[in-house]
């Protein structure tokens, strides 16, 4: 299990091979990976700034994986955030997880991105032609999240 | 004991500061408390409670306006979170 927040970019190629080697019990990897987008909310995006809180933010996404683990047979499972200045199509985010069957692999990688969205201290900025704002938070965000409870 | 408050991204645009240290106000012994603590200082100090879905954590945990605070404490506040 292994969260890193960065500001360099990653290769998910390299991530998904080192989550796998050496271990022949793994069945099933899937991943999640999250870029910017260069429109939102109808507007154009020329780039975006994504500030966190250190320290809550490692503590945050380890208890996500940490919970991940009890709910779902896991083999391991990590979280990559970028932070920092961002343009369009670069990567944000990598949430990759490693089981021996795709079932609880599908299911914690979504329950894994939905409870980020949420519940890790993260806070885009995106500056289009009418200038720069914080980005809103998304009602569809919460209820996605609200699905894992119990 | 200092008491050390932290504000993030556009709670800190608004308030125009990052972090201070103070010792704990005396009678505070909550978030809502500090809360009224700071909107004492007038300007914009005195929106903060009021922020729509305004967040707060206590030493690095998501927590409501009940949770108690202690010297030695680190208190954030924030907007809701917008990673991912």
């Amino acid at each position: 299990m292994m969260v890193r927040v960065q500001e360099a970019d990653f290769d998910v190629g390299s991530e998904l091979a080192a989550l796998r080697r050496d271990r022949p019990q793994i069945g099933a990897l899937v991943s999640f990976v999250g870029v910017v987008r260069a429109a939102s909310d109808g507007a154009g995006v020329s780039e975006m700034t994504l500030e966190h809180y250190p320290g809550m933010t490692e503590k945050a996404l380890a208890a996500m994986v940490g919970e991940a683990g009890r709910r779902w047979k896991l083999i391991d499972a990590i979280v990559i955030h970028r932070v920092g200045r961002l343009l369009p199509g670069d990567q944000i985010v990598l949430v990759a997880v490693a089981g021996a069957h795709r079932g609880e692999a599908f299911a914690a990688c979504e329950f894994l991105i939905d409870y980020l969205k949420t519940r890790a201290p993260f806070w885009k900025r995106e500056v289009t032609p009418q200038g720069a704002r914080w980005v809103a938070a998304r009602a569809s965000d919460d209820q996605a999240a609200e699905r894992w409870r119990d | 004991m200092m008491l050390k408050i932290l504000y993030f991204a556009s709670v800190r645009e608004q308030l125009g500061q990052g972090s201070e240290e103070l010792p704990l106000p005396a009678g505070v012994v909550d978030v809502a408390g500090l809360l009224g603590f700071l909107a004492q200082r007038g300007g914009a100090w005195e929106h903060l409670a009021e922020i729509r879905n305004l967040r707060q954590a206590v030493n690095q945990e998501m927590v409501g306006r009940d949770a108690p605070i202690g010297a030695g404490d680190e208190v954030a506040f924030f907007p809701p979170v917008t990673g991912g």
